[in-house]
């Protein structure tokens, strides 16, 4: 695999971080090169958040990067901010209960999904990121679904069973909607 | 091996604590917090002293006093802070006291912001607070390096008896990358001149004041002869693709793997171009640079998250030998794509 | 009938930046009410600190200068010596005023240096994040201390009004809070005696006023109001401690 560069990016308290955080953990696990480089600073007063992950066969030279091939982005004011700047036909994934305009660009693979009523019908509004996560890993194979799946314990290591349960049915319920939707 | 996820900051305390320091005294800045808080938590449970000092300016004399009793001790800050820490760094490099002081750098002067930045170079390399003195400085360009040059950095301070600064920037503290944790180890130094209570033995007396003009004079050529030692000894720096560069950017920290990055494709597209990624950014690794310029660099690119310091040294290290430029931002850390577009154009104007 | 009170012309018309709950906001008006109702607007230079209330400069309707960490006193006081005729203020953090700027506030204190201190005693490090503060209570929870401040690690929480009252160049010392409107009120009056008190050249002021941070305490807006009247007061009894006639 050729090194791959994802931009999560929403508001503060979205769980942003956390969703690059995962998918950094479940790449390590698959054996790859990753690295994890957040927005710092500016989240603690409602501003918004963004991290990028880079995932690679090789050694990573740079973990930064102005050009992320894929870009996740879960509010507004992050597409206005990101769209521009991924790369010529990149992918972008976006979050439609929060984002009320469609892309402008035409040469990106553009999926949306509606992670906040997903979240709520699951009666779990503080699980959307991972239905993200799942419809973004189910649709792209950054990483396999089933890998990811084998290593939520670990990357959940001393969270309560509850919260790791909570999160795989979220994440599972955003792989069901990628597989009917996209 | 098995690799760990580590968020930089806290890497790097976690060398520290493998090297063995078991005291740390600091006082909260963002982006360098997470430290402090790893100590917090780690301390209590392995027998270490954290300790939250009222300012900075009392948290380096407790590191004075606590590294004249012969122990591995920490501080670390970031911008204002370190500018407080100045006055006691001076007095630690005279009394020679080792210990390592970690700069997790944001943009100046004054309040400035807490993106990442390099703009304390002059202040690291230069000594920083009055007097005739030198830290050594170390700049990690990964969270691997945080751990590593962390224990690295306790060798050095008690080999040489000199304080030993950690130079990153904010991003490099606040990434995460898969590490390998090393082992511990166990300092191995004597240290016959700590203040310990003198027990079998005549008193030590720790001091900087040097009344006599010839007593002062003296003890700053004693100071200089172990920097020149250093000097000879500890410059450490990377190569990539510098035997046939015509062009050779020179960057440090977490700017060095931008640049390389950058190298990696303006080669591609047949522009011979190499890197140097100093290590040691005191003492500067002026021998590398020169070796390159004899094996035909024309021009050298100081790539800088400041307004061109570094590029000083580098003049310095070529006497004239090459042409020397300067690119950097302030707050941001350039892009690979950036660099390359700078490079090209460069390059374009040479006829490289 | 909902009353809107009018904002106060030492306040511009702009949104705080604070978290939802905080308790800095309300300072701020009730801080340019003062100033208003005194016709002092235009004679009043401020000083802000390093916290939460470092863009307070943005709020305030009147000259404003920023310090650097703890060093506001320091810098009224150049001010103050300069312009005596002026009123001198500062507002600072409990990290600000009683750690890093200790030295600085004792010494404005036994100088008798003629200016007045707004400080807001929080418990705790609210910009950088949750730090624990030295007014941090014994068994809280912060990022430093994590396992919640014990007095053989941290030693216990100061007192500031208390200490400074033992300043012969205190002038005016008191400790208000903010957690409902009757104790808002007292917080104003607080605040205007200690104006008069640097109006009349009388000496040193301070008003201590218990304050909130939600975000750090990880508490609700209505929790962390609770938390005032049921844990800070307790160990920061409000009232004054120091009247020079
Ligand atoms: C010399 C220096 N050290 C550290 C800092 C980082 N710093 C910024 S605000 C702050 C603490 C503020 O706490 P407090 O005064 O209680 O104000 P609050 O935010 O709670 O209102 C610290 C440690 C700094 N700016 N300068
Ligand atoms: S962090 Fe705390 S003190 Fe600062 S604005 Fe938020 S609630 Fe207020
Ligand atoms: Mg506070």
């Amino acid at each position: 695999m050729e090194e791959k560069q994802v931009l999560f990016a929403g508001f503060g308290g979205q769980g942003v971080l956390s969703m690059g955080q995962f998918l950094t953990h479940a790449a390590l696990s698959a054996g790859k090169h990753v690295s994890w480089v957040p927005s710092y600073g500016a989240e603690m007063r409602g501003g918004t958040a963004n991290c990028l992950v880079t995932i690679s066969d090789e050694e990573i030279s740079s973990p930064i990067t102005e050009n992320p091939l894929m870009a996740v982005i879960l509010n507004r004011p992050s597409l206005d901010k990101f769209e521009n700047k991924i790369k010529p036909n990149g992918t972008l994934v976006i979050n439609s209960s929060l984002v009320d305009r469609e892309p402008r660009r035409d040469d990106l693979d553009v999926l949306k999904l509606p992670v906040n009523e997903l979240a709520d019908r699951l009666g779990n509004p503080r699980g959307a990121n991972m239905i993200l996560l799942g419809a973004y890993l189910e649709k792209t194979k950054v990483v396999e679904v089933e890998k990811a799946l084998e290593y939520f314990d670990v990357i959940f290591k001393g969270k309560s069973e509850e919260v790791i349960r909570k999160n795989k049915e979220a994440f599972l319920a955003g792989v069901e909607y990628a597989r009917q939707h996209w | 091996m098995e690799k760990v996820l580590m968020k930089g900051n806290e890497a790097l305390a976690e060398g520290a604590i493998r090297a063995g320091c078991r005291a740390y005294f600091g006082y909260p800045i963002t982006p360098s917090s997470e430290i402090a808080e790893y100590m917090a938590r780690k301390y209590p449970k392995i027998g270490g002293v954290f300790l939250q000092a009222e300012s900075e300016l009392a948290a380096i004399n407790m590191v004075y006093g606590a590294a004249s009793t012969g122990a591995r001790v920490m501080t670390a800050s970031s911008g204002p802070g370190i500018s407080l820490k100045q006055e006691g760094i001076s007095f630690i490099a005279e009394a020679e006291l080792p210990c390592v002081i970690v700069n997790i750098s944001r943009g100046g002067p004054g309040l400035g912001g807490i993106q990442p930045a390099q703009s304390d170079y002059f202040q690291a390399t230069r000594g920083g607070g009055h007097g005739d003195y030198h830290t050594m400085v170390l700049a990690p360009a990964s969270v691997q390096d945080m751990m590593d040059f962390a224990m690295e950095g306790f060798e050095l301070a008690d080999k040489y008896r000199i304080p030993v600064m950690i130079m990153a920037e904010g991003t490099l503290g606040q990434m995460m990358e898969p590490i390998i944790l090393r082992d511990p180890v166990t300092p191995g130094y004597e240290k016959p001149w700590a203040t310990t209570g003198c027990k079998g033995r005549k008193p030590n007396v720790i001091t900087t004041l040097h009344l006599p003009p010839e007593e002062l004079e003296q003890r700053n050529r004693y100071l200089k002869s172990k920097y020149d030692l250093i000097k000879a000894r500890e410059k450490r720096a990377e190569t990539f693709m510098t035997e046939d560069a015509k062009l050779v950017l020179v960057a440090f920290g977490l700017m060095s793997r931008v640049a390389k990055r950058a190298v990696m494709e303006v080669r591609k597209r047949g522009i011979k171009a190499g890197l140097i990624r100093p290590i040691t950014l005191w003492p500067f690794p002026d021998e590398h640079i020169v070796e390159a310029a004899e094996n035909g660099a024309k021009l050298f690119l100081s790539l800088e998250i400041n307004m061109g310091q570094m590029v000083e040294d580098i003049k310095l290290a070529l006497n004239g030998r090459s042409r020397v430029e300067f690119y950097g931002r302030i707050g941001i850390i350039p892009n690979p794509e950036e660099i390359v577009g700078v490079v090209m154009q460069i390059a374009e104007r040479e006829g490289l | 009938m909902k009353v809107v009170a009018k904002r106060p012309e030492s306040l511009y018309d702009k949104k705080f930046h604070y978290c939802p709950g905080c308790t800095h906001g309300i300072i701020h008006r009730v801080i340019a009410e003062c100033i208003d109702e005194m016709g002092l607007r235009e004679k009043t230079i401020g000083v802000c600190p390093v916290g939460c209330g470092v863009l307070a400069y943005e709020y305030f309707n009147f000259d404003m200068l920023e310090a650097a960490h703890g060093r506001a006193p320091a810098i009224a006081t150049g001010i103050k010596r300069m312009l005596p005729e002026n009123f001198v203020f500062t507002y600072q953090g409990d990290g600000d005023l009683a750690s890093i700027g200790m030295a600085e506030i004792v010494h404005a204190s036994a100088r008798g240096e003629n200016i007045t201190v707004i400080f807001i005693n929080n418990t705790i490090y609210g910009m950088t994040g949750g730090q624990m503060a030295p007014t941090t209570l014994i068994g809280q929870v912060t990022t430093t201390s994590p396992y919640g401040r014990k007095p053989e690690l941290a030693g216990y929480p100061v007192r500031m009004a208390e200490l400074l009252a033992t300043n012969e160049g205190s002038a005016y010392i008191c400790r208000t809070s903010v957690h409902n409107p009757a104790n808002v009120n007292k917080t104003k009056k607080a605040i205007k005696k200690a104006i008069q008190t640097q109006l009349e050249g009388k000496g040193f002021s301070m008003v201590e006023i218990l304050s909130t941070c939600p975000t750090n305490w990880g508490m609700s807006p209505l929790k962390a109001l609770e938390r005032v009247e049921k844990e800070m007061i307790p160990y920061f009894p409000l009232g004054e401690f120091k009247v020079k006639e």
